[in-house]
């Protein structure tokens, strides 16, 4: 029995990555990291920012994600984001960029708990991949 | 009957329309084929983020706290009609076309005595309605400056509306733009977004259990601002490609049109030379025959 499954990432504007060989794929899913095998349950979630790590035969690959949703069903896992980049090729200034403004946006006061828990996070990734 | 000279100016310049005419067209078959892609290219996502939606919906366990903006306010009173339109002319029924399926609409929604909001995007669109709709009109957007179609963009209409639901301001959401189906035919298009009307009932048979994380509610209020930006971003993919199409041949026609008018004009031309020649000849034989 072979282990992958099919992985679609999809932008709104264009289908991101597909690939049929994938065999584990780590989501930073929003109530923490989460690791899909082939045969996984059908699941739901959502994303929060974080790194995306897929695992497939060719190697492994990562990606920066900042929002997004997860639908897996029927050995297939997509993945619907708006924001997503690969990290080899990541822009370093849009990463400093983004990250001053999180941090603008987080020093505002009339945040609610869940934007505020969502943007330190972005502002911990943001940080880790800067340091790299 | 026209001078030599007053036809001669004419055939100039019809042919120098032509040229334009031509042009555009050229251009528009150049985007068109961008367009089409990138409206081809957006679908996966619209689809997907449509499935996921209906998925979750079937799988709610209490529908009487769904969150409002699938189940609506329970009211029907105000409707907000966000109209997408073009920023530039030239291209045929396009704007015209939207513009009479939402006057439609309009008057139905007025003649029921429900309340009327409307939002305008793309100028065209708020050139025409703002003569009979100007104290409706809430909000007006154009995106003249954004060369090419993005998400940013459409995320910032579903913003207003998102806001502005939000407010109470109104119950229901319908969008207006053009389908593309061919380059030919562009249907217009009313789709309502808020509440969110299901299109296909008649697959809830095959529920799938789909375990959630987190609840299903707290996913759906997270989903549905989404899938309302989504759904503006499609309806904007499509609406680029079809005015790029009408523009082509509305412009196809026109260059057409152009030149079986210089046809005629020539034809005229060339009859009235040679029967100035004539007069001439005959002038001169009977001067001749006189003598």
């Amino acid at each position: 029995m072979s282990e992958e499954f099919k992985l679609e990432i999809v932008n709104p504007e264009k289908s991101f990555l597909s690939k049929e060989d994938v065999t584990e794929v780590l989501v930073p899913a929003y109530e923490g990291d989460m690791g899909i095998l082939k045969d996984h349950i059908s699941i739901i979630s959502f994303l929060k920012p974080g790194i995306l790590k897929v695992f497939s035969k060719s190697g492994e690959d990562k990606y920066y994600v900042e929002d997004g949703i997860i639908e897996f069903k029927d050995n297939t896992l997509s993945i619907l984001t708006s924001s997503i980049f690969s990290l080899d090729k990541i822009d370093r200034s849009y990463v400093s960029q983004s990250l001053s403004d999180s941090e603008k946006l987080l020093s505002k006061e009339d945040l609610d708990d869940q934007s505020r828990f969502l943007i330190s996070q972005k502002i911990d990734v943001l940080k880790s991949i800067s340091s790299n | 009957m026209a001078s030599l000279d007053d036809l001669k100016k004419r055939i100039l310049s019809v042919k120098s329309t032509q040229k334009i005419t031509k042009a555009m067209k050229m251009v528009a078959a150049a985007k068109l084929k961008r367009a089409q892609e990138n409206a081809e290219k957006g679908r996966p996502y619209s689809e997907k983020m449509n499935n996921i939606i209906l998925n979750l919906s079937n799988g709610i366990s209490d529908k009487e706290n769904a969150p409002k903006l699938l189940a609506g306010t329970g009211n029907d009173k105000v409707h907000l009609c966000v109209v997408l339109t073009s920023d530039r002319g030239l291209c045929g029924g396009f704007n015209s076309n939207i513009i009479k399926k939402a006057k439609a609409y309009f008057s139905k929604i007025t003649s029921e005595g429900k309340n009327l909001k409307i939002i305008t995007v793309g100028s065209k669109g708020y050139d025409q309605l703002k003569r009979q709709y100007n104290d409706k009109i809430v909000n007006k957007i154009s995106f003249k400056e954004s060369k090419n179609i993005n998400f940013f963009d459409a995320e910032k209409v579903s913003k207003i509306i998102i806001e502005s639901f939000q407010k109470n301001e109104f119950d229901v959401c319908t969008i207006f733009y053009n389908k593309f189906k061919n380059v030919i035919t562009q249907i217009p298009q009313a789709q309502q977004i808020i509440p969110l009307k299901s299109s296909e009932t008649g697959n809830e048979n095959e529920k799938d259990n789909y375990e959630f994380e987190p609840e299903e509610d707290e996913i759906l209020g997270n989903l549905l601002p989404k899938n309302i930006s989504t759904q503006i971003f499609k309806a904007m993919l499509e609406n680029s490609a079809s005015e790029q199409g009408s523009r082509m041949s509305a412009m196809d026609n026109a260059t057409r049109n152009a030149g079986e008018m210089v046809d005629k004009l020539t034809i005229q031309y060339n009859r009235s030379r040679q029967a100035a020649i004539t007069k001439e000849l005959i002038e001169i034989i009977s001067g001749a025959e006189s003598l």
